[in-house]
């Protein structure tokens, strides 16, 4: 597997990242080496095991459906550049 | 509705398939502890997590996933014992994560099928690849302030249930038929209360137009249609415009659009451009969700009678038609009201006269089955009036407005207004002379052939009683007069 700077710079547009075209073939050369270096795990054999989905072999632990939270707009706005009453506020986003 | 296009050079046939949004009902939301209820303060039913605050940690809500569970049971469907929650990356002002959790590679349900019926009285089952859970955005208002969006995260981190058909919809009236029944099973199951119009429950629209026996062509998805009747609009226009598309010999392009049911036409929705590459990846804050045999066990064995079922049983132990059966069973109380007046009286007469008179009052006064100013008791004590001939069939329909109107029962009625039928010979025999002698014209007429005018000595005579004549005994006292 190998990123040309054109799919950097689209994997960055994704992320919301701002990347420079001069940044690009930089960082393309960095990810290849990242991926290069995790692609040696296409030599283990995993012929008959199940994938690992996480280090802890165990199993989700199911909640009570009772209402334990909530109430706290202010807390919840704290952070808010802007808001409006109890809303957020946020430059217009237009459909 | 065929679901057949005529193009200018050839017929063309809809491949549709359907995606539905259906909000969990649950009281606290899927990944936190705050409550679900609708219509509260702005982000005053909001967490932590819900927020998306750094360190906060999701924790899944059991019932939620019973709930998923049942609604795969209902549909038939296969339940996977142990599914996977990933991390589908967007960036939008409702989406504070900058992901919603949902389930991609690994959905807690598998394939099942929904039995749809047909105007023509057929049926159909449509396949249905998958049911997963995944949280629901917030809410953008964009009409409150010329420069800003307000963001409400309410809603945000409800669970919703997205359940996903096979292409195996061939026309709108079949993808509206989908809709229905899926609602109704919903509501059956108590998963979702199916309210389209508050977006409790919501279909995207994958539509596509191919000639007969050829392999799928390229589709395109209509979202956010939020009624039966306009994911069928959207479905015809959508279908209408590939054709034009690939008949002026262009290529239909796989995008998202919008229906706009002012004008009847689909439009694209350029924002959506990048949107297709979500990006998932298994979410390293939750571990497989992995059911236990006896729990699923357990959720089967509660769940209540399903529609296919209950259609097949009123069939079979009531005698109803297979349609009265299924305008009946549409809505669970609707069969619960049949069920409780149709319990030891003729059940044939009971569909009727729920399905006339008593709908007809509902729609009359706006209310709905829940409050309905007839009690399925009373309508029962009315039908055992007929039954016994306390009143005729003409007075019933006379007391049964009178119970609408004033919710008496229909014995205080047929007694406080005299309606009581009149079976004494006595008096039909009175009836049916004075109507003859008032007559002589008519009776002559009659005599000398005209077998017509029967019914209206019948009419008469009935007239005369104020309709409370025996309908049997005014008919064979005429005739015996007649003939004499």
């Amino acid at each position: 597997m190998s990123l040309d700077p054109a799919t950097v710079r689209r994997i960055a547009r994704l992320a919301r990242i701002h990347v420079e075209n001069v940044e690009a073939e930089h960082l393309a050369r960095e990810l290849n080496g990242i991926l290069g270096w995790i692609e040696q795990l296409n030599e283990v054999d995993v012929e008959g095991i199940d994938p690992l989905t996480g280090a802890a072999q165990m199993a989700m632990r199911l909640r009570p459906d009772t209402v334990t939270d909530g109430g706290i707009p202010e807390l919840v706005l704290g952070n808010a550049p802007d808001r409006a009453g109890t809303f957020y506020a946020v430059p217009k986003v237009v459909e | 509705m065929s679901g057949v296009i005529e193009g200018r050079d050839g017929p063309w046939e809809m491949v549709i398939g359907l995606e539905v949004h259906a909000q969990v009902i649950s009281r606290s939301k899927l990944f936190s502890g705050s409550a679900t209820e609708f219509g509260a303060e702005p982000n005053t039913q909001v967490s932590l997590v819900d927020a998306a605050f750094p360190g906060m940690l999701p924790v899944i809500n059991g019932e939620c996933v019973a709930q998923a569970v049942r609604t795969g049971l209902g549909l038939d469907a296969h339940i996977n014992m142990v599914s996977r929650f990933d991390r589908k990356n967007y960036f939008y002002a409702d989406l504070p994560a900058g992901y919603q959790i949902s389930q991609y590679a690994h959905p807690v349900v598998g394939a099942g099928s929904i039995e749809i019926e047909l105007a023509d009285g057929s049926t159909k089952r449509i396949g249905v690849t998958r049911l997963h859970l995944e949280q629901d955005a917030g809410k953008s208002l964009h009409d409150q302030h010329p420069s800003k969006s307000f963001i409400d995260l309410n809603r945000s981190g409800i669970a919703l249930m997205e359940v996903v058909s096979e292409p195996d919809l061939r026309t709108a009236e079949e993808a509206g038929a989908y809709l229905r029944k899926l609602r109704t099973i919903l509501r059956y199951l108590g998963t979702c209360d199916g309210n389209m119009e508050e977006g409790s429950m919501r279909a995207g629209v994958n539509v596509s137009v191919r000639r007969h026996g050829e392999p799928f062509r390229t589709r395109c998805e209509v979202k956010n249609v939020n009624s039966v009747r306009f994911v069928m609009q959207a479905i015809e226009a959508e279908a209408a415009r590939q054709v034009e598309v690939w008949e002026s010999g262009g290529t239909v392009e796989q995008e998202t659009r919008l229906f706009d049911p002012a004008r009847g036409v689909t439009r694209s929705m350029r924002s959506k451009e990048d949107a297709h590459d979500y990006r998932y990846f298994p979410d390293p804050d939750l571990l497989p969700l992995v059911l236990d045999e006896a729990w699923v066990a357990g959720l089967r064995a509660e769940l209540p009678e399903l529609p296919d079922a209950k259609r097949a049983r009123f069939v079979a132990e009531h005698g109803l038609s297979a349609y009265d059966a299924a305008v009946l069973v549409a809505d669970q109380e609707t069969a619960a009201f049949f069920e409780t007046v149709a319990a030891g009286r003729d059940a044939k007469l009971a569909a009727n006269w729920i399905m006339g008179d008593f709908f007809a009052a509902l729609n009359r006064t706006g209310r709905g089955i829940g409050d309905s100013p007839v009690s399925a008791a009373a309508l029962g004590q009315l039908l055992d009036l007929l039954a016994n001939r306390t009143i005729n069939g003409r007075i019933a329909k006379e007391v049964f407005e009178a119970m609408v109107d004033t919710g008496e029962s229909p014995a205080s009625i047929v007694e406080s207004r005299g309606l009581r039928q009149v079976t004494d010979t006595g008096a039909i025999e009175g009836a049916v002379d004075r109507v003859l002698a008032a007559h002589p014209d008519k009776l002559a007429e009659y005599r000398r052939g005209k077998d017509k005018l029967f019914g209206f000595f019948v009419g008469q005579v009935m007239k005369a009683m104020a309709g409370k004549g025996n309908p049997a005994l005014v008919n064979e006292t005429l005739r015996q007069r007649l003939s004499a």
